[in-house]
């Protein structure tokens, strides 16, 4: 036994002697996590308040005058006015606008029709479909005001109407840094357990050095052993990095427990891990076990763990396959970390969750690995 | 001369092309990928589980919560008794909004006064919870204007007419799948050209390469072609399954389309050569293809839009061939783009191309002399 641990240690010590010399390790611990980090944080803004629109106004009535204005006092919109419409689809063809909101010169005339109501043409640009349905839901906001005034300033009875009073909890400035951070903590931290790790172990096979390692008294367990626990303390490493940049630097709230995020991570790290030895088992190529661990690893962590995407909204089987996605339940159990604090019941389900998976993952890993030894 | 660069083509591809994994892993991730995110790349919300806290017990406000029942975005409506139910399903994520509606409700709009009621959202998806945020408050309007209604109120003069532009549903696949057609080309140039040579240094044929009688630039030559070649097929089979899988419009030029291609090809070519000129092992160069293309799609406009980004961000885009690229595409897609508009894009382009070739040849004479 006591041979057996002496045996990892060395291990250990060769692969760290490895990951120090090799710059790419250091890239993918050290400096990748911050070019991440700081692209997440403030390169990606889901937030709209700077939609361009164009503005044609051809009625010159007190409405639509004010009309004009309560679009212009829309904290969400840059409005460029003008009466050249030709030139103004052309901006919205080329990308220039969001948007063009028309009102028509027989605007207050139709208003005066008991039969007919005065229009307001708005046209977004659906080639991009989120920013659309943001141009479309504030200009019928900046309608709704325009509505409230004219209401006021007329004196009529005011109409019993419910308000609709939100709240955001947690993140009342609606800052969506605040929860892309968390999530690319869970990106980084896959990226060094899945796919540098699939990348050492495949290019111990494809240079045969494997070989050498069992003409030695070393097992293949002890072998993943101490790969594993080399780099369980580099993803730990960077991860410590990254979550002192993201309340550092980018400022965000940590409501959590340090404790309880430190057993997330590495129940996280262990499953992430096993994904990335499992592929490099399975493959025992570099170029190909890192293709397998780009689609298999790093697309599902940013593509299907609600980290951008929501989950519910995608397909039944999409929605199938994202349950055994490990990334899925790191990204809840981090943004429930940073922005709620140590949700017991929550948190325990995704640790449970990410427990099962490794434990499956092990589970494999072994019985190939042992069918290899043969 | 060329039959040379030609011999050294033929072993490129045969080197690409001979191992079926290889192979596999050529066409297959690409079709993964693009399925995966098509699919699932959606900033669409739906299927969302609400939870209602009614302290009313007026037929008002059980009228407007009927109609949030009726509506297809919220697939399920939970009850709740208490304020601490509401917190405890807002924390463990099984409900993304809270109806609370408090006693005085149908009280304040029987005597016409304004009736509140608090929308409370979980901020940790402020983008989906502010989506919500938008149908529940499109529910409360139409409840309003039919209360107006019914109490014999004028209903308003003015109506807003709301026309979406080269995507009237707003499918959100017509958007993320041209953006895929220039990203998956991007991933598969650049991973084949880094690849190739960092591959020789580390087998060390490179040293049998340069022994040859070939030129360096005739190396590199050899080197580029089958990357091109192959970027361009991956190009084409994502464009055929976005024309006719996902039935994407197609009503630009195509010529224009892979023109625009073929140059941004090469600028990746530039890229993809530097990074492998700089590296000395396979997995070094797969790791900087990496780190080089996260940011590269990020900032590139394909998820979220360049104008949001601080301005330092969005100078930056400036020198990324995908952000020109993904305009091209989506504008050939979906808008007609004209010509004028898709040489205001090109020629971004074909200058960074230049610049990568000259700086990536340059590196690589270097490196062997």
């Amino acid at each position: 036994m006591k041979k057996k641990i002496n045996r990892i240690k060395a291990l250990i010590r060769k692969e760290f002697f490895q990951i120090i010399r090799d710059p790419s390790s250091i890239l993918i611990a050290g400096i990748f996590p911050l070019i991440l980090l700081v692209i997440y944080g403030y390169g990606i803004s889901l937030d709209m308040n700077n939609l361009k629109i164009g503005l044609i106004i051809e009625d010159t009535s007190d409405d639509a005058i004010s009309l004009k204005r309560s679009f212009i006092n829309s904290r969400f919109f840059h409005i460029y006015e003008s009466n050249d419409e030709k030139k103004l689809v052309e901006d919205l063809i080329a990308f220039k606008l969001h948007g063009i909101v028309k009102i028509p010169f027989y605007f207050s005339y139709y208003m005066q029709r008991p039969d007919l109501k005065g229009p307001v043409f708005v046209a977004s640009d659906g080639s991009s479909p989120n920013t659309a349905s943001f141009v479309q839901n504030y200009s019928l906001g900046a309608w709704q005001n325009f509505l409230a005034q004219k209401m006021v300033s007329s004196g009529s009875p005011p109409i019993p109407n419910v308000e609709a009073a939100p709240r955001f909890w947690y993140n009342e400035e609606l800052n969506s840094r605040y929860f892309l951070v968390p999530g690319s903590i869970a990106i980084i931290m896959t990226l060094i357990g899945t796919l540098l790790t699939a990348l050492v172990v495949a290019r111990e096979w494809e240079r045969g050095t494997i070989e050498s390692i069992m003409t030695t008294p070393i097992t293949i367990k002890e072998f993943l052993i101490a790969k594993m626990i080399s780099y369980f303390c580099l993803g730990l490493g960077s991860m410590i990095f990254s979550t002192a940049l993201a309340i550092l630097m980018f400022g965000l709230p940590f409501r959590g427990s340090f404790f309880v995020l430190s057993i997330v991570s590495s129940v996280f790290l262990i499953v992430a891990l096993g994904v990335g030895l499992l592929i490099s088992t399975l493959s025992k190529n570099q170029f190909i076990a890192s293709q397998i661990s780009i689609v298999s690893g790093f697309l599902p962590a940013f593509m299907l763990s609600g980290f951008i995407f929501e989950i519910s909204s995608m397909p039944v089987l999409i929605r199938a396959i994202t349950t055994i996605i490990p990334a899925k339940y790191m990204v809840s159990a981090l943004q429930t970390l940073f922005l709620v604090g140590t949700v017991k019941r929550l948190i325990l389900v995704n640790v449970s969750v990410m427990l099962a998976l490794a434990f499956i993952l092990f589970v494999i890993i072994f019985l190939k690995s042992r069918k290899r030894l043969d | 001369m060329f039959g040379k660069i030609y011999a050294l083509i033929v072993k490129e591809f045969i080197t690409i092309l001979q191992d079926t994994k290889t192979r596999i892993v050529l066409i297959s991730p690409p079709i993964i990928q693009l399925f995966i995110f098509a699919f699932a790349a959606t900033l669409d919300v739906e299927n969302v589980t609400i939870g209602v806290l009614n302290q009313d017990y007026g037929l008002q406000s059980s009228e407007l919560i009927k109609r949030f029942e009726g509506s297809r975005t919220f697939s399920k409506v939970k009850f709740f008794n208490s304020h601490k139910q509401i917190q405890e399903n807002i924390d463990n994520q099984k409900v993304l909004m809270v109806i609370h509606i408090d006693d005085n409700f149908s009280k304040n709009l029987l005597s016409h006064k304004k009736a509140k009621v608090q929308l409370l959202l979980d901020g940790r998806k402020s983008n989906s919870a502010q989506i919500v945020l938008g149908y529940a408050s499109k529910i409360i309007d139409q409840y309003n204007s039919d209360l107006a209604k019914e109490l014999g109120f004028k209903p308003a003069d003015t109506i807003v007419i709301p026309r979406n532009w080269f995507n009237p549903n707003l499918i959100y696949k017509w958007f993320t799948v041209p953006g895929l057609v220039a990203i998956l080309t991007l991933v598969i140039t650049v991973v084949i050209t880094s690849l190739s040579i960092a591959r020789e240094r580390e087998l060390g044929t490179f040293e049998q390469l340069l022994v040859s009688p070939m030129k360096p630039i005739e190396i590199l030559i050899g080197k580029t072609v089958p990357a091109i070649v192959l970027g361009m097929f991956e190009g084409t089979l994502i464009l055929c399954a976005a024309i006719f899988i996902f039935r994407v419009p197609f009503t630009g030029s195509l010529l224009a389309l892979y023109f625009s291609m073929f140059l941004f090809v090469l600028s990746i070519i530039g890229i993809g050569l530097f990074l492998s000129s700089i590296c000395k092992t396979q997995q070094q160069a797969l790791l900087s293809v990496f780190v080089f293309m996260s940011p590269a799609v990020i900032m590139s406009g394909f998820a979220t839009p360049i104008e949001n980004m601080p301005y330092i961000f969005q100078l930056s885009t400036i020198v990324n061939p995908l952000r020109y690229f993904i305009v091209i595409v989506r504008g050939i897609f979906l808008k007609e783009l004209p010509f004028v508009e898709i040489l205001k894009n090109i020629y971004p382009i074909a200058l960074i191309a230049v610049f990568n070739l000259t700086l990536a040849t340059w590196f690589f004479r270097k490196r062997i002399e």
